[in-house]
């Protein structure tokens, strides 16, 4: 309770103000003064992450930006990003990563809400159908785009089923859909598992009181649970939209050679790979992270516009 | 939301039920034993019914039952004429208070209790006053704008009070309400709890294993042990006339110890053995009692009485622990034999000393059969 005026009071009544009679005159010990500003021993334990992060991240991505300013062909500081930007081709790559990332983390976001939503309390089976939701995790993108070919070919189960049942035949791989579906099935579980924490948090009590006072179900998710999720809801959303962002395998091995999943990374592992021109090749990965950023800091902002406390009932 | 509409009929609260009936109500948990069995209870309007007793005994699920918040295993539900169990806890109409409050965090103090009469679509001006005036009930109309984190534990207790009060139910259901306060706060919302009682002529049930809230708040007592009725009364009976030793623990017979019959006589008078000594005492509960069978005996710290002269039937112990209250002193006391006492009293006590002690035969209740101490040990012996 942070507002407890008791707290503020001991708060503004600094003991450190007034030294008492009988102590000794002049600054206290540098210990103290240091714990007030919580500095003590246990601030090493950041170390090895941030050594980590600072020489594995910080130092290749400022490197990158810097090269992406530094053309391998010359023409001046900008002439990468000029040369993307005025190739329809590659900068509708722009347009065409956003039209999958998108769909995908909404999507990802609405199936795994009302899962992760039921899935809180249990039920006979719940077990299965978490462990089947998480599954895709463990198996990793490669593995599901390796297999989609197989089942999803005009010769795999799905299409002979089709055939058998006499409807139209499903095409879902080499192309937007193929991608689509398996950027999805590595989304879903990561927002699943993010949102089974959020809505675990929301006190059982509140969704009682809401009954008790005349909320059927659909008041009780709309007024209660849904508003106090929404944080939840909204990182899951993040997460699941950098995820499809960086999508690469997938797009290769289901989305080629279809023209509508020629994501941001297929023009910048063309750059690095196929013509060794590396400061291009950051300039691009330059813009698709200015993207990612543009959209979680407007997703931020929203959240932080949300009640963000503790969806707790109240004391105990 | 058609079905919120459809139910709008139902709980207009000029609707004036007469009765509440819970008939044969059982409450089971998978293959556990039933936290609630064939449970029976009337409400009356105007009536506050605690159902007294500790953790585990299944007052909190009978209150769940009735709240339509736990499927019934068995049993029934009944207001006036209607059978009420098959509804949903949304058309029961019966205000409920948490003992968590669980007030909504994002909701603020007014529109918490708006929420009630939101779901019963109640237009925004009377709304707004309605909840205005529960807020007024519980004395908290300067803090309607505030969200509940920003308000003590007390504060918020009102205002659950009041978001119960606004839809004005038919019956609150209170799980525990003041169990989360401190001691002197406690105090001040039971009294204010029965002041709203009393204003507002509510019909109340009231959860709680504090039989000091059941005593002060109830006008019928309901003590359940493990999931079935042990006894109910007005508080007035329940308090003197204990139906057996688990109530007695309860109602503040703290000295509670095995003993063996000596001999029994005419109008329940019976003798027993214990502490070495012979005791007189009224038998409570069962008859025919043969010599050397087992009972139960409860006496009140307060009608523990220090005698002057030692006389042959007075149980001497040795003072252990003397606790000053103010008034009176409480006092542990050990006998020869081990065996350990409570009593208080107004007589300067020093520990260490020897007390003789004594008690009225009809202040000396006698129960047949054992006592199974850890059943009240959890939450009422601490008391």
């Amino acid at each position: 309770m942070t507002q407890n005026p008791a707290t503020q009071n001991t708060a503004a009544q600094n003991p450190a103000a007034e030294p008492r009679a009988g102590e000794p005159a002049g600054r206290r010990p540098l210990r103290h003064r240091l714990a007030e500003r919580g500095i003590d021993w246990s601030l090493l334990l950041l170390g090895p992450a941030l050594a980590v992060i600072a020489g594995l991240f910080l130092y290749p991505f400022v490197y990158g930006l810097g090269i992406s300013f530094q053309p391998q062909a010359g023409g001046g500081a900008l002439a990468n990003y000029k040369s993307f930007f005025s190739d329809p081709y590659q900068a509708g790559s722009i347009l065409k990563t956003l039209r999958l990332a998108l769909p995908v983390a909404f999507l990802s976001v609405g199936l795994a809400a009302p899962l992760a939503y039921r899935c809180r309390r249990d039920f006979r089976g719940r077990k299965v159908v978490t462990l089947t939701v998480m599954l895709p995790i463990t198996f990793g993108g490669i593995l599901i785009a390796q297999g989609m070919p197989r089942v999803f070919s005009p010769v795999g189960w799905l299409n002979l089923g089709l055939r058998a049942l006499g409807l139209p035949q499903a095409d879902l791989i080499y192309n937007y859909q193929g991608t689509f579906i398996a950027a999805l099935l590595t989304s879903l579980p990561l927002s699943f598992l993010m949102m089974m924490g959020f809505f675990g948090g929301i006190d059982r009590s509140l969704e009682h009181a809401a009954a008790t006072l005349g909320a059927g179900r659909a008041a009780r998710f709309w007024r209660i649970i849904l508003p106090l999720a929404a944080p939840g809801i909204l990182t899951a959303f993040m997460l699941a939209l950098v995820e499809s962002f960086a999508i690469f395998p997938s797009a290769i091995l289901v989305g080629q050679p279809d023209n509508q999943t020629h994501v941001l990374t297929i023009p910048i592992y063309q750059a690095a790979s196929q013509n060794s021109d590396y400061t291009m090749a950051s300039a691009i990965a330059v813009v698709l992270t200015a993207i990612e950023l543009l959209i979680l800091g407007l997703v931020v902002f929203v959240r932080g516009r949300l009640f963000r406390g503790p969806a707790t009932a109240g004391k105990g | 939301m058609a079905t919120t509409t459809a139910g709008a009929d139902r709980r207009t609260p000029a609707v004036q039920f007469e009765r509440l009936s819970l008939r044969g109500v059982t409450r089971a948990y998978g293959r556990n034993p039933p936290a609630l069995r064939d449970f029976d209870l009337e409400l009356g309007r105007g009536d506050f019914v605690a159902l007294l007793g500790p953790s585990g005994c299944g007052k909190s699920t009978a209150l769940a039952c009735l709240a339509g918040l736990q499927p019934l295993t068995r049993g029934s539900i009944w207001l006036d004429g209607e059978r009420i169990d098959t509804r949903p806890a949304e058309k029961r109409g019966f205000g409920m208070v948490f003992q968590n409050y669980a007030l909504f965090p994002h909701l603020s103090v007014q529109k918490n209790v708006e929420f009630g009469l939101a779901m019963r679509r109640v237009p925004r001006r009377p709304r707004q006053e309605r909840a205005s005036a529960a807020l007024r009930t519980v004395r908290l109309e300067e803090h309607v704008g505030k969200l509940p984190s920003q308000l003590s534990g007390g504060q918020q207790q009102r205002v659950a009070i009041a978001r119960a009060l606004a839809i004005e139910p038919e019956v609150v259901l209170m799980d525990e309400p003041l169990s989360n306060l401190d001691a002197a706060l406690r105090i001040e919302m039971r009294t204010e709890i029965k002041r709203i009682y009393q204003e507002r002529g509510l019909t109340v049930l009231y959860v709680t294993h504090d039989q000091e809230e059941a005593l002060s708040l109830a006008t019928r007592l309901v003590v359940l042990r493990k999931g079935r009725l042990e006894q109910s009364g007005t508080p007035q009976e329940v308090y003197a006339n204990p139906l057996s030793a688990y109530v007695a623990g309860f109602m503040g017979y703290r000295n509670l110890f095995p003993a063996r019959c000596l001999a029994s006589g005419p109008d329940r008078a019976v003798t027993v053995a214990a502490f070495g000594k012979s005791l007189s005492g009224t038998l409570i509960s069962g008859s025919g009692l043969s010599d050397g069978a087992g009972v139960t005996v409860a006496i009140r710290p307060e009608d523990l009485v220090i005698t002057a002269d030692a006389h042959a039937d007075a149980v001497t112990a040795l003072a252990e622990v003397v606790e000053y209250h103010g008034r009176e002193l409480s006092v542990q006391a050990r006998t020869a034999d081990g065996g350990v006492l409570h009593l208080t009293t107004d007589q300067p006590v020093a520990a260490g000393s020897t007390l003789a002690l004594t008690a009225r035969a009809d202040r000396v209740l006698v129960y047949q059969g054992g006592l199974d101490r850890d059943e009240l040990a959890s939450e009422a012996g601490t008391r």
